[in-house]
């Protein structure tokens, strides 16, 4: 069996935990196993109900569902979800778990590796399960944010423990749906007190509005915009636009710009339907946070810049004239 | 405090990485080194944390003998010391890197008391296997939460805060304990000249540590198809702005 753990927010399923169901279904089909899913955490049980994540499970492809609840599990925690996933891998004995490769995925699926002392690899894009021989599993994962791929083995004595990197596959049910809801059944974990230590003690949350991973539009902007001041044009035009500002780590490392803006390897990825990519040379720490763009225009002295080389349009020019101009045209136009 | 920054000496590619011919590297022939960036901001923020409260920062990190650069660079920006494991260079599977940062630390700790705070990044520049840290603090029995960017210290407790989308939730350790850091937690701040000549001087500490080798094994290392995209150039500075607001329009953003 494979064992893919969901990830929820709250008794929420998220585009995550559809996205792991769907890459992990042909992994099963690989594996030539059933696929079940495990919820863990706060109210597992009444959030799996049959309107809930086990019917959505079900329409991914799941074919079991376990829950799992308990005191420590009041809210996420790194440690009690690492232990409790431990534990319902050593009582049911799946030949894989996988998580999706989000932040929180790839954190509590290390936490169950080292607790069955087993090898993990995180972020894969393909996965082969092992031959009849019982020989190696072999992947490919991402490196380098998503840079470079690595092709790898994993070599495990029990499971292996694995997440799929984050977007490899667009989500999607199966076809034609499954005629009921997948059966649910709760597993006793055994969870120390203890593991409270790590579990979240306060939420907050911020006033919602567009967000940089969310905005329909970035205008970004790198050393080449100078200054902080001159990311004004910049903000004037994604006003206009409805947008938002983004920056290169170039800006942010100058403190021209906070750190929220930076658009990167270590920074945001964003996917808006269009880049407005100007003063920005388009390395590739840059780039694996841009390419989910849909379309880049790119702004830049340098014909030759990476950025205006892998944009679908470019103006050649000065950004701090360029960028007025267009905001100026839009105004323009408007009137 | 006792603050132990554990951190990684990565390549700085520019605009694409190149691969090695036999495909177990990135080719840094003609490129400078780093430290990973998250972990960067470890230092800094480890540095700042000691600064208001007094105490040492000691820099930890497994590589060949010329990541002592990255743990001069660490003391050229204020912290005390420095500690490397030295290997041949080759890429270590992250059971086996965590097997040998615990061994250090274990002796660290047994000579020099425990550390009250230990900080990874959220996941290293290159490999990103987003375990060693977890695995450390498993087998030191230590409390870590990953993807931290907010440190707060209030006697012996530490208010951790991890950004979720539309907020951040806030967690509550008692030291010693252990944080996954990401960039953004802090800016780090540039050497000095002074920080400069004193990092120099810095007194490394090499230990000859080896651990076993765990389940997943490197084959080769490539880069992603690309796809090539035909730029159309709409023209020359500001008199290409009517074209530039003619897409605009098309793709409907306005
Ligand atoms: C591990 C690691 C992670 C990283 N993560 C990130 C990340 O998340 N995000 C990120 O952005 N970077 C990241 N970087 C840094 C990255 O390698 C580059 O250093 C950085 O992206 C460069 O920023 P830039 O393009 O603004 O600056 P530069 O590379 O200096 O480019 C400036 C560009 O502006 C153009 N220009 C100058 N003046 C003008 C003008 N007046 N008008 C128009 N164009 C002009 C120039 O022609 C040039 O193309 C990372 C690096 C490492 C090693
Ligand atoms: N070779 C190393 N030397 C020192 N610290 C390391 C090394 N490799 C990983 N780490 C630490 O472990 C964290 C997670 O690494 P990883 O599991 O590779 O993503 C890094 O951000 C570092 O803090």
């Amino acid at each position: 069996m494979l064992l893919v753990v969901l990830e929820h927010d709250r008794g929420t399923l998220g585009e995550a935990g559809r996205e792991a169901l769907t890459f992990g279904r042909t992994l099963a089909a690989k594996m030539d196993v059933e696929m079940h899913a495990a919820v863990i955490g706060a109210g597992a049980p009444e959030a799996a109900g049959p309107d809930g994540i086990a019917a959505e499970a079900g329409n991914h492809g799941a074919a079991r569902v376990y829950t799992v609840d308990g005191e420590v599990l009041s809210d996420f925690g790194p440690e009690a979800w690492g232990e409790s996933i431990a534990q319902v891998t050593n009582l049911l004995g799946p030949s894989a778990v996988l998580t999706c490769g989000s932040e929180r995925g790839n954190e509590v699926v290390a936490q169950a590796a080292v607790r069955l002392d087993a090898p993990m690899v995180a972020n894969c894009t393909d996965i082969t399960p092992p031959g009849g021989d019982g020989a190696e599993w072999s992947m490919t994962r991402v490196q380098w944010g998503g840079s470079l791929l690595e092709d790898a083995t994993l070599s495990a004595a029990g499971p292996a423990l694995l997440s799929c990197a984050l977007h490899t596959v667009a989500s999607s049910p199966v076809k034609p749906a499954p005629s009921a809801t997948p059966p649910v059944q709760s597993i006793d974990v055994d969870l120390p007190p203890e593991l409270a230590r790590t579990v979240v003690k306060e939420r907050v949350v911020l006033e919602a509005g567009v967000t940089l991973p969310t905005a329909p539009v970035v205008v970004g902007g790198g050393r080449g915009v100078g200054s902080a001041e001159g990311f004004a044009p910049l903000e004037e035009l994604a006003e206009l636009l409805g947008g938002r500002v983004g920056c290169s780590r170039a800006v942010t490392n100058n403190g021209w710009r906070p750190h929220s803006d930076q658009v990167g390897q270590t920074g945001t990825r964003i996917a808006p339907e269009i880049y407005i990519a100007s003063g920005i040379s388009g390395a590739i720490q840059h780039w694996v946070g841009a390419m989910g763009s849909k379309h880049i225009l790119a702004v830049n002295i340098d014909p030759e810049a990476n950025m205006v080389v892998k944009a679908d349009w470019a103006v050649i020019g000065d950004l701090h004239q360029v960028i007025p101009a267009i905001s100026a045209e839009i105004r323009r136009r408007w009137s | 405090m006792r603050i132990l920054c554990c951190v990684k000496r990565v390549p700085a590619p520019g605009a694409r990485i190149n691969v090695t011919a036999d495909g177990l590297a990135v080719d840094a022939a003609h490129l400078g080194f780093t430290t990973s960036p998250h972990e960067e901001c470890g230092v800094e923020e480890a540095v700042q944390i000691t600064e208001r409260t007094g105490g040492e920062v000691t820099v930890l990190t497994l590589g060949p003998a010329e990541a002592a650069e990255q743990l001069r660079y660490a003391a050229s920006v204020g912290a005390h010391h420095g500690v490397l494991i030295q290997t041949d260079g080759a890429a270590w599977d992250p059971e086996r890197t965590a097997g040998a940062l615990t061994s250090a630390i274990e002796a660290l700790e047994e000579s020099g008391g425990p550390f009250d705070l230990i900080l990874f990044g959220n996941e290293s520049a290159d490999s990103g296997g987003f375990q060693v840290g977890v695995r450390v603090c498993y087998s030191l029995g230590r409390p870590i939460v990953n993807g931290i960017k907010g440190i707060e210290i209030n006697g012996s407790t530490l208010r951790a805060r991890r950004e979720i989308d539309g907020g951040f939730e806030v967690y509550e350790l008692a030291m010693p304990a252990a944080l996954g850091v990401k960039e953004g937690i802090n800016l780090p701040r540039y050497p000095t000249m002074r920080g400069r000549l004193a990092s120099k001087k810095l007194a490394i500490t090499t230990m000859e540590i080896d651990a076993d080798a765990g389940g997943q094994a490197l084959v080769r290392l490539h880069r992603p198809a690309e796809t090539l995209s035909q730029t159309t150039i709409l023209g020359h500075g500001p008199e290409a702005a009517p074209a530039v607001v003619d897409v605009l329009e098309e793709l409907g953003v306005l």
